[in-house]
């Protein structure tokens, strides 16, 4: 297979801080070392990009050392937590910015989506700026016109098209600005997490179109999201990066499970010492799991505890998806609660959610809590994902948005 | 296939040759050039109930105060030419320049968002701002036609000449004059703000050194000495000629007009080659 893009020793610093090294002298130093062919003096090799702790010069490395190839007519998805380095190296790619060492070569035409509607002006029309927009991504105009009629249809504003883009709902923006971008015939295409945009039936037309870029016409797709479910659909390899460097690549499987290794501390199954309000904290509340697969049980440990002596008249556990829907509610109220709440200040409530039925992804659990000195929803205190259930006899799952919105236990036999 | 002989289509380097100015890109996205000066046009008066009747009133309205106070309250001289005609040359080249300097140069500071996001060669941008103003000042130049011919047919002394044929060459003169400073300053403006300060007052400022209210005959009437700071402005070069051209009258020589030239060549030259060098991180420091 032929290379579509090949990366060699990618490194990109960045500034921390104020702009200029500060002082117009250092400025010239700066400028002097470099005229003279020497190392920039304020750079310090070496450091890694880990935005946690205080590092030693005001110049990070957004991105460093990096090499890797893309084939053609690959789909790679590009995850890492935020900060890893992923932006800026679509932002050098797409030549917004460009690098502080190292090479890219690239075969091909490179159509970049790391916005979309980028450009649009909302005095003008959607036609006008149809045109507008697909010239900025690199159309020439006879290939937006030859191509015109199909970017109204797929964004379906047809209705709307010589109305200025300013009186569009936001959601009719964003698809007509999606569907130019969709329609750009390049051999490789890079995609910024844009389909974190409008209603879910659209989202589902975008990836589906994304699908076919990269399986139906074999062109290279680079696809930066958090969106795991998204990644898998679409991509057939994977690259991790982690403060700027590569963590791993591979297939996307691999890649999304080194993922949730790196990603365990944003999926947080414990808290301890969290204070709800200025009286009410919670002292610890903690799952066992950060991963389940759907059907299997969650073990819970909570314990709460308030200033005074204080009736809980309810606390409930909720679970809600990424879409912040809530899924599920487990009631806790009882008789002991409110006796053991009536004569302590500190209370402990242990069990397990059973069978959750939920679909693969991301969930959320929040607290509700009612008690003489708060009612108030707590969300996203703990995270955890759900997996896929593993299918038998080589069968691919369907995709999630065919398959509603819980899972089912069921049995058949064929006859 | 060894590696040596692969070819690529692009090669994304951390620095490029000084003198490598990507015309040939600038080429290929001509269409996006032509869509950007469209709407720079529309937009311009979307919403209004005058609409491109817009593009008149400014420079009337400056004619007319112009000549009540330059004329006729101060007294200064205008060559024999009646004031509004006289005034309305020197405004609209001026305009054009002044407009193509200041957005020029704040090109990126405007525009950070596109840019931010998508790539193309950035030295679209630039130029569609002189093409779209190169449209307002072609307007103004209509309406100064109609005052021409109007004093023309009521008998003043106005007499065009063959020295007209210069005006396409003066009006790329004005142009590159803008587009070349402008891009100097905005690649300055990009780390420190600073400049965009002394843009924002010294450019009206600027219109005093050239020969926009006064005719340069004065100057050498009254200043003999000092006249060579006005001549040394590359623009009094373009309006004396241009007033010589349309009107009959004004200080237009080969060599100032070669001056001006020359100096030009070297901003726009200066200024693109900057330009160039600037556009490749400043999304990283603007």
């Amino acid at each position: 297979m032929a290379k579509a893009i090949k990366v060699d020793n990618l490194s990109k610093a960045y500034q921390l801080g104020d702009f200029g090294t500060g002082t117009i002298s250092r400025d010239l130093e700066r400028y002097w070392a470099r005229l003279r062919g020497k190392e920039d003096p304020f750079l310090k090799i070496g450091e890694t990009n880990d935005r946690t702790t205080k590092g030693e010069s005001d110049v990070v490395w957004s991105l460093k050392d990096l090499n890797f190839e893309i084939e053609q007519g690959d789909a790679v998805g590009i995850i890492g937590r935020n900060g890893a380095g992923k932006s800026t190296l679509l932002k050098i790619l797409s030549r917004v910015t460009s690098p502080t060492t190292g090479t890219i070569k690239v075969k091909g035409r490179i159509a970049s989506l790391l916005e979309v509607g980028t450009g649009f002006h909302p005095e003008l029309t959607g036609r006008e700026n149809i045109y507008l927009n697909g010239a900025i991504l690199g159309m020439r105009k006879a290939e937006i016109k030859r191509k015109f009629d199909e970017i109204v249809d797929f964004s379906g504003v047809e209705r709307y098209i010589d109305t200025p883009v300013k009186r569009y709902s936001s959601g009719m923006y964003v698809r007509l600005a999606f569907a130019v971008a969709a329609h750009l015939e390049s051999e490789i295409l890079i995609v910024d997490e844009v389909l974190a945009v409008g209603d879910a039936e659209f989202q589902k037309k975008c990836l589906g179109k994304m699908g076919d870029v990269s399986k139906g016409e074999g062109r290279t797709v680079l696809f930066v999201s958090h969106n795991m479910e998204a990644v898998s659909n679409l991509c057939n390899t994977g690259l991790l990066l982690n403060n700027g460097e590569i963590a791993f690549s591979g297939t996307t499987y691999d890649t999304i499970a080194k993922y949730s290794v790196v990603a365990d501390e944003i999926f947080k199954s414990k808290i301890t010492d969290h204070a709800l309000s200025p009286d009410v904290k919670v002292d610890l509340f903690e799952i066992d799991k950060s991963e389940i697969i759907t059907g299997n049980d969650l073990a819970f440990n909570l314990t709460i505890s308030c200033t005074t002596n204080n009736n809980f008249q309810s606390v409930a556990i909720f679970i809600y998806d990424e879409y912040d829907q809530k899924v599920s509610f487990a009631d806790l109220r009882s008789n002991d609660l409110f006796a053991v709440s009536a004569i302590k200040n500190k209370i402990n409530i242990s069990g397990s959610l059973l069978h959750l039925p939920y679909l693969p992804g991301k969930y959320k659990i929040g607290l509700h809590v009612q008690s003489n000195l708060l009612l108030k929803d707590f969300f996203g205190l703990l995270h955890f994902e759900v997996l896929q259930k593993p299918m038998t006899d080589d069968i691919l799952p369907y995709p999630l948005h065919v398959r509603g919105r819980t899972e089912i236990d069921y049995n058949f036999t064929i006859k | 296939m060894t590696e040596t002989d692969e070819y690529w289509d692009l090669e994304i380097k951390p620095k490029s040759s000084l003198f490598d100015l990507k015309l040939k890109d600038v080429w290929s996205y001509r269409d996006l050039l032509l869509l950007l000066v469209h709407r720079d046009f529309v937009s311009f008066y979307k919403q209004t109930i005058l609409g491109p009747v817009w593009f008149f009133v400014q420079p009337v309205i400056t004619i007319i105060v112009y000549n009540l106070i330059f004329s006729n309250l101060a007294g200064i001289k205008t060559d024999d030419i009646p004031g509004p005609v006289f005034y309305l040359a020197g405004t609209i080249i001026w305009n054009y320049f002044a407009e193509c300097l200041t957005k020029t140069s704040t090109v990126f500071k405007d525009n950070s968002a596109m840019l931010g996001k998508v790539y193309f060669p950035r030295l679209i941008m630039p130029l569609s701002i002189v093409f779209s103003n190169l449209i307002r000042f072609g307007v103004q130049l209509i309406l100064f036609v109609v005052l021409l011919l109007y004093y023309m047919l009521s008998g003043y002394h106005i007499a065009p000449n063959i020295y007209i044929a210069l005006f396409p060459f003066l009006i790329l003169m004005i142009a590159a004059l803008g587009l070349g400073l402008g891009m100097i300053i905005s690649a300055a403006t990009t780390k420190y703000r600073d400049l965009a300060f002394v843009v924002s007052f010294g450019v009206p400022l600027l219109m005093y050194t050239t020969t926009v209210i006064y005719p340069l005959s004065e100057v050498i009437k009254k200043y003999p000495a000092y006249s060579w700071l006005i001549k040394f402005n590359p623009l009094t070069a373009v309006i004396e000629t241009c007033r010589y051209g349309f009107l009959g009258k004004g200080a237009f020589s080969w060599d100032l007009l070669l001056y001006s030239s020359a100096v030009t060549i070297v901003i726009l030259f200066t200024g693109i080659v900057i330009f160039n060098k600037v556009e490749k991180t400043f999304v990283d420091t603007v």
